[in-house]
């Protein structure tokens, strides 16, 4: 079987207990201390491991010596790398690669936003990864439900019964959140539901059906405006258009006419169109539509523009009910955007749902 | 009191609290039992027809000549071949595999409302007067049938306060997809074919949502507000000129009854669609309140859940539909008319959607719900309604006593005829999910269902007592969960491997979710499988 790298950032979640917005930092983690913090991914990386441990007996875990995982990890780690002095980005980044180069095939890593980050800074995809949730900022969609979860999660990619899809990494620069980029992370296929129909992919993100509602609703010669995130990469995928997750991508008669496009290109490309469709999907744990990682999408396209919510039922089933929300920076189209929004789930699908101020 | 009571004065809190029932040592039965296909043995039969008369072969001549060739077979059907005695032992032996309804305290299929169906009334199926009826006989010869089924319309007429009833359609997603054609045709007969969104909520039986797509409409799912109410303000959103109909369940699938459900039909009604209630979720408001006094325009109810009839996975069972007289035209045909001296067939419908089913419906299933809501009167149905919302909030407040578990939304609010529960907390703290416990609860001789997707309500698990279990049922289901939550806090991989005591370990789940792999005829299976194999 192939062994799970453990790595613990040992400071995260430090600022969350005492009132700070997050621990990056030294001078932050100072200040927690000096507050009372006191750590609490350890414990929350051991959880993890007791559920893995209970569900992969065999499980072997390559971990970091000392709070960076081996700690938690218990009799069973192995510690490949020694702890760094200091436990800044560049240490985790090293780490990783340790723990990789040791035989790693999953990366199981407790913190929160920036971890996931430096993580993924390390990893640039060779193996999959997924979080055991402990930090203070967690607007990314790769931590589990809760640390048990993880636990569960890794368990099931050991025993290959997990399938891997990319989720985003995103995280908080000033006010705004930033997709950061896209990470392999094994998902549990939804459980089939007993007892009742029998189920025919329930659940799951209605993809091609999002994109066959899409081409059916296409002005020809219009442009389509594409916002980053798992969602729209992935219909886009459906359509043969494969380019960057993060950036905004511009479409037009089903061929791709720029990637990562900016805002001068976006508005240009507008200009005289029969049409403009923004789709847009919300992005991480927060549901922001606009204005946040999507700034080249500007005010000045959007008045122009008609827009169109895509997001799998399971996606927005787990957003709790909570609001969609939009910043654009113009507070009149702000307000245009308000109320409720039909956001298209699949052929033939909408869900009514409710817009709310950030 | 057992052998190891504690003796001496019994302290007087002790004795308020109920003694615990004790947890069943059950055991299903396992048989290993292969498909009936594969356990035939080419010549052995089971009957042997007698050569016909030679006076009647005479006189009918070549049957399958009135056949259309095209529907004519070229060869025999390859059926399994077996004796009498195999073929009663192949069956005996899967029904004692199955976790029946009554076999079990079958409060843990939530939505399903599994109550109590009566075998006198199957007495009554098994009369000769009722199966050797042919559905092609003519009308004078039928009279019976056809006055039961005439007054039956005329009772659920009463109980859902519509002008016209069909019993046309074999169970209730036919019911939905019958109503939802008719408001088609109701629309198109006015000229307004453009209206192609219907509405419905997502704790609506999610059969709303499926008939009104496949009849071609775009379907527009509201979401609930904080307290778990259908949101008012997304249906005013949502409603236009192309609004065709709001297909919605009250109470939800969470057992929450919508108080506002007239405003709703107002909104509806204000754009021009026509307002469609799924009465499926009855049993709480028989004699309570009924779909024509909040304004519906049409409504559906299972017979097979409500009025008692076996469930009959997915059909035979039997739903019935009510319109008011607006959409009386449209009816599947034929009706059942009465005109003073002798109940007959309609056929003559210009405007009728035509049929769902043959004839006139499941009969059985409509004569068994028939002889139930006689047998019970206006005052009984209203009793049923009451005991069966006891019942549930008998459950639910020693549910909620478990550690553990919670009853999202409405919050100190009491609850219909269900209750959709969450887990989420107890699958946070070990690690076990709503499913493993409704595994384990398997072990247990219990059964137990989570919910519809996608999961809104975290970790979910829905039951629904109905009227016909004891209290010391509820107890007995109400332990089973106590214990299995406590299992899953000292002994997780017990709960997680389960079932243990069933008839089978665990099913190929990803299976189920592929159409590459499942088959649900036994050719589907000799190409998907042993032919690949
Ligand atoms: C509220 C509701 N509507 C419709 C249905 C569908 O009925 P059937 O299973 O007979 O198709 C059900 C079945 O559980 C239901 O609970």
């Amino acid at each position: 079987m192939t062994p799970l790298g453990l790595i613990v950032n040992p400071v995260a979640g430090l600022g969350g207990t005492v009132g700070l917005k997050g621990s990056d930092g030294a001078q932050v983690q100072r200040l927690a201390r000096e507050r009372g913090a006191v750590p609490r991914a350890g414990t929350r990386a051991a959880l993890a491991v007791a559920e893995l441990a209970a569900r992969c007996p065999d499980a072997e875990i390559l971990t970091v010596a000392g709070d960076m995982g081996a700690d938690a990890a218990g009799p069973r780690g192995r510690v490949v790398c020694e702890r760094p002095e200091t436990t800044g980005p560049a240490d985790t980044r090293r780490a990783v690669d340790a723990l990789v180069a040791a035989g790693a095939g999953l990366i199981m890593f407790a913190g929160g936003d920036g971890t996931a980050r430096d993580v993924l800074d390390a990893l640039g995809g060779r193996v999959p990864a997924i979080g055991i949730p402990a930090g203070v900022k967690m607007h990314s969609a790769v931590h589990a439900v809760n640390p048990r979860a993880a636990g569960e999660v890794a368990a099931a990619f050991l025993a290959g019964t997990a399938h891997v899809a990319p989720a985003e990494v995103a995280d908080r620069e000033g006010d705004a959140i930033v997709l950061y980029g896209l990470m392999p992370v094994p998902r549990l296929g939804e459980r089939v539901q007993r007892g009742k129909v029998g189920s025919a992919r329930t659940g799951g993100d209605d993809l091609a059906g999002i994109a066959a509602e899409l081409a059916a609703h296409a002005v020809p010669g219009g442009l389509d405006v594409y916002g980053p995130g798992t969602t729209t990469h992935g219909v886009l995928r459906v359509l043969g258009v494969d380019t960057p997750p993060t950036g905004v991508t511009a479409v037009s008669g089903g061929r791709c006419l720029v990637a990562d496009a900016d805002a001068a290109a976006l508005e240009g490309l507008a200009a005289g169109r029969p049409g403009v469709r923004v789709i847009v999907s919300p992005i991480g744990g927060q549901g922001f539509l606009f204005g946040r990682g999507n700034q080249q999408i500007t005010p000045a396209l959007l008045r122009g523009a008609t827009v169109t919510v895509v997001c799998g039922e399971a996606k927005l089933a787990a957003l709790g009910g909570r609001p969609l929300l939009v910043d654009t920076g113009d507070d009149a189209l702000d307000a245009s955007l308000t109320g409720y929004l039909p956001i298209v789930t699949g052929r033939g699908r909408r869900v009514m749902y409710k817009l709310g101020e950030p | 009191m057992s052998a190891h009571a504690p003796s001496g004065p019994v302290d007087p809190a002790d004795a308020k609290v109920a003694p615990k029932p004790a947890l069943r040592r059950y055991h299903a039965a396992r048989w290993d039992e292969s498909l009936i296909f594969e356990q035939s043995t080419p010549g052995q039969r089971g009957v042997l027809p007698p050569a016909l008369d030679a006076g009647i072969a005479e006189s009918v001549g070549d049957a399958t000549a009135s056949l259309p060739p095209a529907l004519r077979r070229q060869k025999p059907p390859a059926l399994p071949e077996l004796g009498q005695q195999a073929v009663l032992r192949h069956y005996l032996r899967l029904s004692q595999e199955n976790l029946g309804a009554d076999l079990n305290i079958d409060v843990g299929q939530g939505t399903c409302t599994m109550k109590y169906s009566p075998k006198v009334n199957d007495q009554l199926i098994r009369s000769h007067k009722l199966a050797r009826l042919h559905p092609g006989q003519h009308d004078d010869t039928t009279q019976g049938v056809l006055e039961i089924l005439w007054r039956m319309e005329k009772m659920l007429a009463e109980i859902s306060g519509m002008d016209r009833v069909t019993l046309q359609p074999g169970a209730g997603s036919a019911a939905i997809w019958t109503n939802v054609a008719m408001i088609r045709a109701y629309h198109a007969s006015r000229g307004e074919s453009h209206r192609d969104q219907v509405i419905t909520t997502i704790f609506s039986h999610p059969s709303n949502a499926a008939c009104a797509k496949t009849a071609g409409y775009e379907v527009i799912t509201l979401y609930p507000d904080a307290d778990g109410y259908p949101d008012l303000e997304a249906l005013k959103a949502a409603v236009s000129d192309r609004t065709a109909a709001l297909l919605i369940t009250n109470p939800e699938d969470t057992g929450i009854f919508n108080p506002r459900i007239k405003e709703f039909v107002d909104v509806v009604h204000s754009v021009g669609g026509l307002a469609c209630y799924d009465q499926a979720n009855a049993n709480g408001i028989l004699g309570i309140t009924r779909a024509r006094d909040a304004g519906f325009d049409l409504c559906h109810f299972n017979l097979h859940k409500t009025f008692s009839t076996p469930h009959a996975c997915g059909g035979p069972a039997a739903g019935a539909c009510g319109v008011t007289g607006a959409l009386a035209p449209f009816l599947p045909s034929p009706t059942v008319e009465f005109d003073g001296e002798r109940y007959f067939l309609d056929h003559d419908r210009p405007e009728s959607i035509g049929k769902v089913r043959p004839y006139t419906g499941v009969a059985p299933n409509i004569v068994r719900a028939y002889s139930w809501i006689m047998s019970l009167g206006a005052e009984g149905l209203r009793e049923v309604a009451e005991i069966a919302v006891l019942n549930n909030n008998y459950l639910l407040t020693e549910m909620l006593k478990i550690p553990g578990v919670s009853a999202p939304y409405a919050k100190g609010k009491r609850r219909i005829e269900q209750v959709r529960y969450s887990w989420e907390e107890l699958a946070g703290e070990t690690g076990v999910h709503s499913e493993d416990i409704g595994l384990r609860a398997a072990d247990y001789g219990v059964h137990y269902w989570t919910s519809h997707h996608p999961y809104l309500v975290p970790e979910p698990a829905t039951l629904e007592p109905t009227e016909s279990y004891s209290k010391a049922d509820l107890d007995e289901y109400v332990a089973i969960m106590r214990a299995v939550a406590e299992e899953a806090r000292t002994d997780p991989e017990t709960v997680r491997t389960a079932p243990h005591r069933s008839s089978v370990h665990r099913n190929r789940e990803a299976a189920l979710d592929d159409p590459n792999v499942w088959a649900v005829t036994w050719r589907a299976y000799r190409r998907k499988v042993l032919d690949a194999s």
